[in-house]
Order: structure tokens, then sequence, then C-alpha cells
């Protein structure tokens, strides 16, 4: 477990997490800081029915984008972790 | 029936239940008091969650907070803040600390920064915060049982104090969980109902997610439009544009909520209950599932509400409501204090505008929103009771993760890991009963004393929590070189910079008259009101850490080694994480 290939393999895995973060940290920014604060007022001459778009991201868009994030994240997690095992036994039949 | 003996019935008949669950499922070891014995299902544990984080404030002001206080579209720092918290608590936070696999926050700073100080000055942050909010809840108890039961403030807080430590007290974790499952179901149902009824009025539309965004009855006018439109014209702002303050102060309020959010212990402590990684993660998703369903429902109650009263006091020809014509909901909540009318100009009406000079509605508190909303729109007495029931569930279940949070920091951090590793099992377990009692009454004597201060606690609790504990543990995590005197340097510059500037503008302890520049917003740094300032805390808490870290020693082996474990994937194949 400890060789070097396994060492490498597991900086391969930390660095796909941490991008997969950023990426959704970023998403998380931007619906929240950005569309629900500073682009409030460009976006706001849309419409989503009655609501004015910005207002819309502000009160409810933001939060059905938060739930998304969570569960993009739990199941791309999964699927990592069940990947890096998967190597990790081809690895151990060898 | 009468409302007050249909009102007992119901919140009588939901306390029997609590009790009952937190008897059948009471802990008999350590690890059942902490944490459930690790065993909870991440569904459930997401509805726990749902109810340990929704609290009284949630539940009763924020609805009207948004609508009243907020103008509205201000009022989104709360509904961005606190469920954009989620966010950072399931993609940095919650994850590693499971995986870590211990009890407590503290439990976790005190090994990363291989430190007792560290640890306990983690305890420390930790009670300052979690007591500050457990007395907004005592209060929130209170002034429900004082306003749906017709005690007085004080028999109602004695009661809730009562219901609360009996059962977080006997059931540790393992009650607490499934007791605040049942918790989540009295409150939600409690929210919902009343919305979807004035949703159904006002819009024809169930959903009060799609009704705010839909047209009025028998009309083409959408709501949204209509309520801007006569705010305007009574002088008020615009409903949908109106900022709290200015852009830097909503962009600092909103970051101050949601990593206030991510470093309250009594939320993190809930994923430490289920079995996996992946389950904490999971579970995450689903809290802020069962959380939305109250979060998207609050605004279109804060809009709809409002647009209610505005019609109650000004009719189609722009007539002012007639005093003899008040409807019945408005005497009751007169005779609260809350509401309160003076009819200046002398005229029979009651003229309700922007202008302090005219306003003849001169009292609308916020709490009214929620409270009288099922009377505003003329629903059953049965859907009032279950307010008061839901607005107490709200409050008990809240109140009973922070006990739980406290009490575990004070017998598994202080005394089994710092001052007295002896311990035994069965004797931390009579410790954290102890300490829980304690906190208790506590709690239940400074919601009483001083008396401003129950009113500006959950503000502070979530300034300190952002300010002290997520920076530790985002660093902890995160930022391999900072070490033991970074971290505890970093967390008390952060504390310090929040309190002192929350206190210099409120008054130490909130009791009026100390506060030594005043609360005037000329003072403000930068125009950042002082719940907002949690996140300069953070940024002063991060900043003071890097430093010091930089120039003392840098941390050993075994804290490489703990962040290596930390990092390392969790198995995919055995479900039991660590």
């Amino acid at each position: 477990m400890a060789s070097a290939k396994s060492s490498k393999r597991r900086q391969a895995f930390a660095a796909t997490v941490r991008s997969l973060m950023w990426k959704l940290l970023a998403v998380w920014l931007i619906v929240s800081f950005g569309f629900g604060i500073l682009l409030v007022e460009p976006l706001n001459e849309y419409r989503l029915g009655g609501y004015k778009l910005g207002f819309w991201f502000a009160q409810q868009g933001s939060i059905f984008v938060f739930i998304a994030l969570i569960f993009y994240f739990s199941a791309a997690m999964t699927r990592f972790e069940k990947r890096y095992s998967e190597q990790d036994d081809s690895e151990a039949e060898k | 029936m009468s409302l007050t003996v249909l009102t007992y019935i119901v919140v009588g008949f939901t306390f029997a239940v609590y009790i009952a669950i937190a008897i059948a499922t009471r802990a008999s070891s350590t690890k059942d008091f902490y944490v459930a014995d690790g065993g909870v299902n991440p569904i459930a544990n997401g509805m726990a969650t749902a109810a340990d984080w929704m609290s009284a404030a949630s539940f009763i002001s924020m609805a009207g907070l948004i609508a009243l206080s907020y103008n509205g579209y201000g009022g989104s720092v709360f509904l961005m803040g606190w469920t954009g918290g989620y966010v950072l608590l399931a993609l940095l936070i919650a994850p590693y600390l499971r995986k870590y696999g211990k009890y407590t926050v503290p439990d976790f700073i005190g090994e990363r920064y291989y430190s007792d100080t560290a640890r306990v000055v983690a305890v420390i942050c930790l009670v300052l915060c979690s007591v500050t909010y457990v007395i907004g809840q005592m209060k929130g108890v209170g002034v429900a049982f004082s306003r749906f039961l017709e005690t007085d403030y004080e028999t109602g807080l004695g009661i809730g104090m009562f219901i609360v430590f009996f059962y977080a007290v006997v059931g540790g974790m393992k009650g607490i969980t499934y007791t605040q499952i049942a918790q989540y179901v009295v409150l939600i149902t409690a929210y919902t109902i009343p919305a979807i009824f004035i949703s159904l009025q006002l819009t024809g539309n169930p959903l009060p997610q799609l009704g705010l965004g839909s047209t009025l009855v028998g009309t083409d006018v959408y709501l949204l439009d209509k309520l801007d439109l006569i705010l305007v014209d009574l002088g008020f702002q615009e409903y949908t544009t109106t900022l709290r303050g200015s852009t830097l102060n909503m962009l600092a309020f909103t970051a101050s909520l949601m990593i206030g959010t991510a470093g309250l212990p009594h939320v993190i402590i809930r994923f430490f209950t289920v079995p996996s990684v992946a389950a904490a993660r999971r579970s995450a998703g689903w809290a802020l599932v069962f959380i939305a369903i109250l979060y998207t429902t609050a605004p279109a109650i804060a809009a709809m509400a409002r647009l209610n009263i505005i019609d109650t006091m000004w009719s189609s020809e722009a007539e002012a409501l007639l005093i003899e014509d008040k409807p019945g909901w408005f005497e009751n909540w007169e005779q609260t204090g809350l509401l309160k009318v003076e009819d200046l100009n002398g005229d029979g009406r009651i003229q309700y505008t922007a202008d302090p000079d005219t306003n003849e509605l001169t009292k609308l508190d916020n709490d009214i929103l929620v409270l009288a909303n099922p009377e505003i729109a003329q629903l059953p007495n049965w859907v009032i009771a279950l307010v008061a029931a839901g607005g107490l569930a709200a409050a008990l279940s809240t109140a009973a993760g922070l006990l739980l949070a406290i009490s575990s920091a004070i017998s598994h951090d202080l005394l089994k890991s710092t001052y007295m590793p002896s311990i035994s099992d069965k004797a931390e377990l009579r410790a954290s009963r102890i300490a829980m009692a304690a906190a208790v009454l506590g709690a239940g004597y400074l919601g009483l004393n001083p008396p401003g201060f129950a009113a500006g606690t959950v503000a502070l609790a979530f300034g300190l929590a952002a300010s002290s504990l997520f920076p530790a543990l985002l660093m902890g995590i995160f930022a391999r070189g900072v070490n033991r005197e970074g971290a505890v340097a970093g967390m008390l510059a952060g504390i310090s910079v929040t309190l002192l500037y929350v206190f210099q503008h409120k008054g130490i302890m909130f009791i009026p008259g100390t506060s030594f520049l005043g609360d005037m917003s000329p003072n403000w740094f930068f125009g950042i009101e002082p719940n907002a300032f949690g996140v300069v805390g953070a940024i002063m808490n991060f900043i003071v850490a890097l430093t010091v870290s930089r120039v003392t020693a840098p941390p050993p082996q075994e804290v490489e080694d703990l962040l290596d474990f930390l990092h390392e994937p969790a198995a995919a194949k055995s479900a039991s994480g660590n």
C-alpha cells in the first residue's frame, strides 16, 4: 500500500477532489454573491414569471442550486472513491 | 372548543410524544449519549439536522424580518446565508470531521493542533456561541407560551426549561435525534399549511414558491408587482429591489451567516452520528432539502402576509381602515403588545404609511407575520394551535442540540481529554448529564436577565462561530502549515474582534447605555452592521493564524499523518467508513 505508485495515485485522487471542490465552490459563489447580490440589478431586467430574475436567485434559485451542488458532490466523490479502490484491487492482483 | 383549550391539547400531545421518544431511545453509553452510537440513517439524520438547525428565529421571526425590517429583497441575506453555509459544511468540513471519527469539535482541534490549550480555547468559543444561542431559544419558548397558552413569560420559560431538561438529559444524542425527527414533522407541517392556504387564496396556486411568482386571482397583475406598486404608493421603498444598507453590507452579512452556519458545533456534531463518510456527505444534502422546504416558503409568506396586511389597512378605494371595523385578530394581537395603533389625526381611521409622523399603525412586530398569519387569512383554529406547537418544536429541538454540544464539550473535552483522563465511562456520562443540567439553568437565568440580552443573541452566536471555530476547522483540515501557536492566536483574535465590535455598538452584554461608540451607522466599519461582522473577525483569524504559524515551529509529524488519514479516500466497499 505504501509503495511509491500508490502514493502517486493518492496524490492524483487528492488533485481530482480538489479540482471538483473549486469548481463547485465557484458555482456556489456565482449564484449567491454573484447573481443574488452583485449582479442583481442587471438580472432584474429579465423575468421568471412574476419574479424579477435577480430577486428570484436571491430568494429561491440560489437555494435550489445549493442542494444540487451537495448531491452532485456526494455522488461524484462516491464515484471517485469507487474507482480508486478498484484500481487498488487490480494492483493487488498483479 | 376555545382556542386556548385546543392549543393546550395540541401542544400537550406533541410534548407527550417527545418525552415518550426520549424514554424509548434513552442513551446508555457515552457513545450513545454523544453520537447516538454512530448508527443514524443519513436521511433521518438530515431531518434531525434540519430541526436542530431551524430555531425559533427561523420559524417565528424570519418571514417577518424579511417582509418588515429588511423590506423584501434585503432579507435575502438570511435566505442565502442560512442555506449556503451547508455547501461549505458538506464540501469542506463534515466529511473530514466524520472521517476523524471522534465525538466533538474541540476533540479535533485539540488533536490537530497537538495542544490542550487549543482544545480549551475551542471549548470556550463553543460554550460562548452555544450558550448565547440557547438563550435565544429559551426566550422563544417563553414568548410562544405566553402568547398562545396565556401564561406569563417566566412560567412559559420554566415549562420550556423543564421539557428540554427532561428529554435532553435522559435521551442524550440518541433521544435527541429521534425527538428532532418528530419535531421536524410538527414544525414543517405547521409552517407550510398556512402558507399553502394563503397562496391559494391570493394566487390560486397551492405551492407558495410558485404562487409568489404568479398573478393575483382574477387579475393579470403579478403579486410582486402589485406589492411594489402599493408600497411605493404608501411611501415605502420597493419590495423587490431595496438593499439592506449597502451592497458591501449584504455581501458581508451573507458571508458571515454562511461561515457561521458551517462553524456551529451543534450542527457539525450531527454529522458524527451517521455510519460513514459517504453518509455524512449525503446527509448534508438531505438536511438542506428539509431546510429548503421552510426557507423557500418563508419569502412567500413574507410577501403575501405583507400584502394581506396592507389590504386590511387600506380599502380598494384608498380609504384607511375605520377603527370600529378592525378585524378580530387585530384586537387579539393588540393585547399582546405586538401590534399598536394610535389615531394621531383623530379621524377615526388608521392610516398605515411609511412616514413616522403620520403613520398610525405605530407598532407592527416582525413576529406577527408568522404567528398571526392563520388568523389574518381566516384559517380554522386548529391551524393556529398547530403554529403554536410548531414554534415550540423549533425552539425545543434547537435548544436540545445546543445543550448536547455544550455538555459534551465540558464532560468529554474538559474532563476526559484534559483534566481528568482517568475518569470512567460511567462517571463521564454522569458528568455530561450534570453539565447539561447546569447549562439549562444558566440559559434559563440569562433568558430573564439582563432583559435586552436574549434579543441580540442569535446573531451574536453566528458571529462568534464564524470568527473562531470555522477558520480553525478549515485551516485544520486544509492548511498543513498552521500550527498550535497560530491556531490559538487566530481563534482569540477572531473572537475578540467580533465581540468588541458587537459590544461597542450594541452595549456590553446588550445593556443599553454601555455601548462606547453608540449604535450609529456612521460609526460602522465600512458601513458593515454589527450582525454582519463575523466575516471580518474570520479574516482576522486567518491572517493572525497564518502569520504566527510562519514565525513559529512547524507542526510535528503526527499532524502530517493525521492529515494524510483525513484526505485519504474513504473505502468504497465497507460502509463503516473508518
